[in-house]
C-alpha cells in the first residue's frame, strides 16, 4: 500500500511516497534529504512532532516562560503532556536550553526553557 | 539635540540584524530604540518551532532564535539599547523625537533604518459584516494573550485567513484545550506553508474550508455564531451555500501590512498600495540615509529572510555614513 505525506521537516514541505507492508515503510520517495526520509518512515510507525508550550511564572520578570520538548515525542501524547505542562510552576530564574522537566513524560525528551526568564 | 552617527528604530530581527550588521561594518555609534521592555519584538510570543534553519542551520523556536541576537547585541558596547522608547516624530533632515518613561528626546542621526515591523490587518479591512462583540481578535493577538499572558481568549474557535498565524494559531489554541471549529479561507489554496496545514491543522483534525468566506458575526456581549458560505470564482457568495458555526471567538488571521507611518511623516515617497517605500534598491527610501528593512520594507515569510535582509541593510547604513553609497 502507498501513503502520501507532505514532510513538516522545514518549509520546502516536499511531498513523500512511501510504500507500506503489514504496518512497516518498505521504502521513501520523494524526499530532497535525509531529513524527509526519517520523517515518513516515522510517519508511519511511530510519528513524533516538538511539543512547544508556556509554563506559568511566579515572581520573574516573564509571566510565562516558553518551554520546548529537546526532541520530538510521540504525537500521542500531545495532550497529556500539555496537562502536565499545566500542571508546572517556575519560581527559580531560568535560562535558554535549561532542562525544566528532565526526561519529561519517560520520552527520554527533557523539557527545557527557550527564553531567558 | 542628541547627535548619533546611527540609529536604529525597532529591537526585533530586523533591528537587530542591522544593528549588528553596521557595526561589523564599521559603524561605533549605534542607538537601538525598543518600544517594548524587551529586545526580540514579535519572535518573543512566535513560542513555536520553525525558525533559523536557513540563517543557523538548526531548528529554533521564536525566542531562542531572538535570544541569539540579544546575546550578541548586549556583548557590544558600541551598540545603545533603549527600551520602552516610543518614536513619535521622524523628519526629511533624519531627526527623530523619541519618548520613553520621564523623557523626551529630540536626536539627529547621519543615518536611520526603519525596522518597525508590520502590524495585521483587522476584520475591517477584511470586510466582515455584523455586529462589534467581545470575541473578536487579530490572530497575533489572541498568541500574545497566550504566550505572553497566559490568558486563553476562548474556547469554541473559528479562525478567518489560512496564513501561517492562523494556521499556527490553530494548532496553539487547540493544544490550550479550545475547539477550533473552522479555518475559513477565501482562496482556492491555503496562503500559508504546506508544513504549517499538516502540522496544525492535520494533526488536530481541524477543518478547513477553502473558497469560503465569514458572512457576517453575529452576537450582542460575546461571539455567539458566524455565518459561512462558499464563494465562487469572483469571492462572490454561491446562493444555498450558507451555513452557520457557532462559536464564541472569532480570529482574523487575514494578512499583514508593512508599518511605515514615520517614514511617510518624513516625506518619503510611498506605494499606498503596499505602504511601502518607492525605491530602486532594495532597503533603500527616497531620502538619502533612510534605510527601512524587514518586514516594514516587505513582508516575508521566513524571520531568517528578515535577518538576510537587514543584515544588508545595516551595511548600506556604514557605506552611507563613511560617505560610499
Amino acid at each position: 500500500m502507498k501513503k502520501e505525506f507532505t514532510c513538516i521537516e522545514c518549509p520546502n514541505g516536499c511531498r513523500l511516497c512511501v510504500d507500506v507492508k503489514d504496518g512497516k515503510a518498505v521504502s521513501v520517495e520523494g524526499f530532497k534529504c535525509p531529513k524527509g526520509e526519517k520523517y515518513a518512515l516515522a510517519e508511519i510507525e511511530n510519528p513524533t512532532r516538538i511539543l512547544t508550550s508556556v509554563v506559568l511564572a511566579e515572581g520573574l520578570s516573564l509571566k510565562m516562560v516558553p518551554v520546548k520538548t529537546s526532541q520530538a515525542i510521540p504525537k500521542r501524547l500531545m495532550m497529556v503532556a500539555v496537562d502536565e505542562i499545566k500542571k508546572l510552576k517556575i519560581t527559580q530564574a531560568v535560562k535558554v536550553g535549561d532542562v525544566i522537566v528532565k526526561n519529561f513524560l519517560d520520552t527520554d525528551a527533557d523539557l527545557i526553557a527557550t527564553r531567558d526568564s | 539635540m542628541i547627535k548619533r552617527d546611527l540609529i536604529v528604530v525597532g529591537g526585533g530581527p530586523a533591528g537587530m540584524a542591522a544593528a549588528l550588521s553596521a557595526h561589523e561594518h564599521g559603524v561605533k555609534d549605534i542607538l537601538l530604540l525598543e518600544r517594548d521592555q524587551f529586545l526580540g519584538g514579535i519572535l518573543n510570543q512566535c513560542i513555536h518551532p520553525g525558525f533559523g534553519l536557513t540563517y543557523f542551520k538548526e531548528i529554533l523556536t521564536g525566542p531562542e532564535y531572538a535570544d541569539r541576537f540579544i546575546k550578541k547585541i548586549t556583548a557590544v558596547k558600541d551598540i545603545e539599547v533603549s527600551l520602552k522608547t516610543f518614536v513619535t516624530q521622524l523628519t526629511g533632515k533624519k531627526v527623530l523625537t523619541s519618548l520613553s518613561p520621564g523623557r523626551m528626546d529630540e536626536i539627529k542621526a547621519k543615518a536611520i533604518i526603519m525596522a518597525t515591523g508590520c502590524r495585521e490587518r483587522t476584520r475591517e479591512m477584511a470586510h466582515i459584516a455584523g455586529t462589534r462583540p467581545a470575541g473578536i481578535f487579530s490572530a497575533g493577538l489572541a498568541q500574545k494573550l497566550i504566550n505572553i499572558e497566559g490568558l486563553l481568549p476562548g474556547k469554541e474557535v473559528v479562525i478567518v485567513g489560512s496564513g501561517d498565524i492562523g494556521l499556527i494559531m490553530a494548532r496553539r489554541m487547540a493544544l490550550e484545550g479550545a475547539h477550533v471549529k473552522a479555518v475559513i479561507e477565501i482562496q482556492k489554496v491555503s496562503k500559508g506553508l504546506v508544513r504549517n496545514v499538516v502540522q496544525c491543522l492535520n494533526d488536530f483534525d481541524i477543518p478547513l474550508y477553502l473558497s469560503h468566506k465569514i458572512i457576517k458575526i453575529h452576537g450582542k456581549d460575546r461571539v455567539e455564531k458566524v455565518d459561512v458560505a462558499r464563494v465562487d470564482e469572483n469571492f462572490c457568495e454561491i446562493a444555498g451555500s450558507q451555513f452557520e458555526i457557532a462559536c464564541d471567538t472569532v480570529l482574523i488571521s487575514a494578512g499583514l501590512i508593512p508599518e511605515n507611518e514615520l517614514i511617510e511623516m518624513a516625506g518619503v515617497v510611498m506605494d499606498k498600495k503596499t505602504n511601502t517605500p518607492v525605491s530602486d534598491k532594495v532597503n533603500q527610501t527616497s531620502i538619502d540615509g533612510l534605510f527601512v528593512c524587514g518586514n516594514a520594507y516587505q513582508i516575508y515569510d521566513l524571520a531568517d529572510s528578515v535577518t538576510k535582509d537587514s543584515i544588508l541593510a545595516g551595511k548600506m547604513a556604514a557605506e552611507y555614513i563613511r560617505g560610499k553609497l
